[in-house]
């Protein structure tokens, strides 16, 4: 059983992206990072174990020029193993920032090259994979940047082709060993993901197609992916080979975000229905192949939920943002 | 964002817009033929052929600014309902739904038609082939236009699809989108794709698969309800004659919140009237007087109850030509540039925010 904690403020309403909602857990520090887009701008805040706020700063899309000002996608905390970068994608660029938004370390101008007129050129999806943060594009393409340990020297590395349509998530995590080798997923609006094993040079492993819905969110957990639909199924398949293992028909709308505590293998899906679900996922005895089990359900009414994340490593506690809701919801289990 | 977005945003407020224009109309009593002209004007300037094209040009979505005075006290529509529209064409769908019920109050105007139809081809050429992932970034770009907007609107807050502190009821029942199954189903296989465990949770929701799909061609059960009147005749009215002054002040208490722009409403119409020619002016047809309430009475006494800072004047909308509103309508006809009303010459090619901020 979870209850409703402490909601914490914002100063602009959450913007109807995906993935609308980044934590950066920080249990050393007893501090919780949270980030959320507005529109033309993201806020970033602080908060204490018992969600008071203690610090927020605004940061803006870069480049105004045109009709309007330019609107963010996403806003993501990248965690390297020196390092932790802030970035934020949107439809003029690729802005890194040091982990508390003060400082730009890197602007990357996005170039509209053969977009056709009707194209809409943006940046989304945004990843850390060991020392590289990879970034989606409008065209399918996916940036790979090489961060250094410190300073501002990052340099793009590649330029990935495995989508023809929009990327719109991207998961990571540490290479599982010989047996698995795939540690990126990259997802796109057609729902198609692509399998990646990172290094100097990635390496294209396999490809599951989509079936006529957008997989807005996606994650990774030992060698299994998990995928989210736009008809409010959830998929996992094996990263490996692309088999496809559990099917869940989870939420009545559109899904909007996945997160997972990997320590202990639960995944949160949020979507449309404002329902947030929680589910366990093990590896079956016999076959070794992923299981699921739900553990509970959460509405929030009258909410269109944009943004879900578990707050702590072991699951017990996420945070919620919902379409032109002004602060964070949070839940916490007794 | 999206660069495909405002011919949807035009046309399903604009649908809004005469929905409500309808019921003010028959809640007034305006003789049949009368409405029907002022309805029909409208809806041929709406349709204007080359303003279609512009705007169906590929282009931002103007600020709120632009369309302000026009729609913001429709905004609330059930375009704003979006948010349950998930699956990929039910805002083309909703759409249609407003055009459907535009070409019922034009029923008896072959030419009128014939413009909402060509629009209809458009929205199907343009709209048409795209992917559920397009769709879904138009529904984004939409909502960014709606959000931070927390107007309430009466007729919502009665229907109870609207909370009092301005949000949404969101149910968690009901009829599903096309293409997506009941929440509550885990299906697991092995590794030859055969099921090997069935397994059900509990969602919390209580859904229903929808019955069929819409239908997309220009006739058609659109099977979706959002786009349609709300306030068409069978349903009870707002306008009744209460008589008690009390009743009176708690509607005027009610409808403080969105009124400012209703004055605005009234200009547009005003000016869009105004225009209009009587092909017979014989006799005394001073046109109609379009009131906000059923009676003079009425209309003096919410004069009276109404605050100071929300003061007003009645608006006399003349059917007959009126010789500064003929000018306002010219002036706007002039940069559609109608060729078949040579009232000046016009200036060539305004941009589409210019056309937009004149309205």
């Amino acid at each position: 059983m979870f209850r409703r904690e402490r909601s914490i403020p914002l100063r602009g309403s959450a913007a109807a992206l995906c993935n609308n909602l980044s934590v950066l857990q920080l249990p050393v520090r007893n501090l919780t990072h949270f980030g959320v887009v507005h529109g033309p701008s993201a806020q970033l805040l602080s908060a204490a174990p018992e969600g008071v706020p203690l610090a927020q700063r605004q940061l803006q899309a870069k480049e105004g020029a045109g009709v309007s000002p330019p609107l963010i996608t996403q806003v993501h905390w990248c965690v390297l193993p020196f390092r932790v970068l802030l970035v934020l994608t949107s439809h003029r660029g690729i802005q890194m920032y040091e982990s508390d938004g003060s400082v730009m370390v890197y602007w990357h101008a996005l170039d509209a090259g053969d977009a056709s007129l009707v194209q809409a050129v943006f940046a989304r999806g945004i990843a850390a994979s060991g020392h590289f943060i990879c970034v989606g594009m409008w065209s399918g393409r996916v940036l790979v940047f090489d961060i250094p340990a410190k300073g501002s020297n990052i340099v793009l590395s590649e330029e990935l082709a495995g989508h023809q349509t929009p990327v719109t998530d991207i998961a990571t995590e540490p290479a599982q060993g010989q047996d698995c080798i795939a540690d990126v997923v990259t997802a796109d609006d057609s729902g198609l993901l692509c399998v990646w094993r990172s290094g100097p040079e990635f390496k294209l492993l396999t490809r599951i197609p989509g079936f006529g819905v957008p997989c807005p969110s996606v994650q990774l957990w030992q060698g299994t992916i998990a995928a989210g639909y736009g008809n409010g199924q959830v998929r996992l398949y094996e990263a490996s080979t692309g088999t496809l293992h559990v099917q869940i028909d989870a939420h009545a709308r559109a899904i909007c975000a996945l997160d997972l505590a990997p320590e202990v293998g639960k995944l949160l899906s949020a979507a449309e229905d404002t329902f947030v679900h929680i589910w366990k996922l093990s590896r079956s005895p016999e076959g070794g192949y992923v299981e699921v089990e739900h553990c509970h359900g959460e509405c929030v009414p009258d909410t269109q939920v944009c943004g879900a994340r578990f707050c702590d490593p072991s699951g017990s506690s996420f945070a919620v943002t919902g379409y032109d809701l002004a602060e964070i919801l949070r839940f916490s289990s007794m | 964002m999206s660069v495909r977005t405002l011919p949807l945003l035009f046309l399903n407020l604009g649908g809004e817009m005469l929905y409500i224009l309808d019921q003010r109309l028959r809640a007034q009593n305006i003789p049949g033929d009368k409405a029907r002209k002022v309805l029909n004007d409208i809806i041929s300037t709406m349709f204007n052929r080359k303003f279609m094209e512009e705007l169906f040009k590929p282009q931002e979505l103007y600020s709120k600014k632009a369309l302000r005075t026009v729609y913001d006290r429709l905004a609330h529509a059930s375009i704003m309902r979006l948010n349950q529209a998930s699956m990929d064409k039910d805002v083309l769908l909703v759409t249609f739904n407003h055009l459907d019920a535009i070409k019922g109050f034009i029923q008896d105007s072959p030419t009128i038609l014939h413009q909402v139809d060509e629009t209809f081809q458009q929205l199907t050429e343009t709209y048409g082939g795209l992917s559920a992932g397009e769709f879904q970034l138009i529904r984004q770009t939409l909502l960014i236009f709606f959000q931070d907007l927390h107007i309430r609107v009466s007729i919502f807050l009665k229907d109870k699809v609207q909370n009092s502190n301005g949000r949404f009821v969101l149910p968690v029942s009901g009829p599903l989108p096309w293409g997506t199954k009941v929440p509550g189903l885990i299906r697991t296989f092995n590794n030859k794709g055969e099921e090997v465990r069935k397994a059900e949770f509990k969602h919390g929701g209580s859904y229903v698969a929808a019955p069929k799909e819409g239908s997309f061609e220009l006739y058609g059960d659109r099977v979706l309800k959002l786009g349609t009147n709300m306030y068409s005749v069978n349903r009870p009215v707002e306008t009744h004659m209460s008589g008690a002054s009390e009743n009176l002040a708690a509607q005027t208490q009610e409808s403080i919140a969105p009124n400012p722009l209703a004055k605005e409403e009234l200009n547009l119409l005003a000016r869009l009237i105004g225009g209009m020619e009587i092909k017979k002016p014989s006799g005394p047809e001073p046109g109609f007087r379009l009131n906000l309430f059923t009676t003079d009475e009425e209309e003096e006494q919410a004069a009276l109850t109404r605050p100071e800072e929300l003061s007003y004047e009645v608006i006399n909308i003349q059917a007959a030509q009126d010789q500064q509103t003929n000018e306002e309508l010219a002036r706007i006809m002039g940069e559609f540039e109608i060729l078949d009303q040579p009232r000046r010459s016009a200036s060539k090619g305004d941009d589409l925010l210019a056309m937009m901020d004149e309205l």
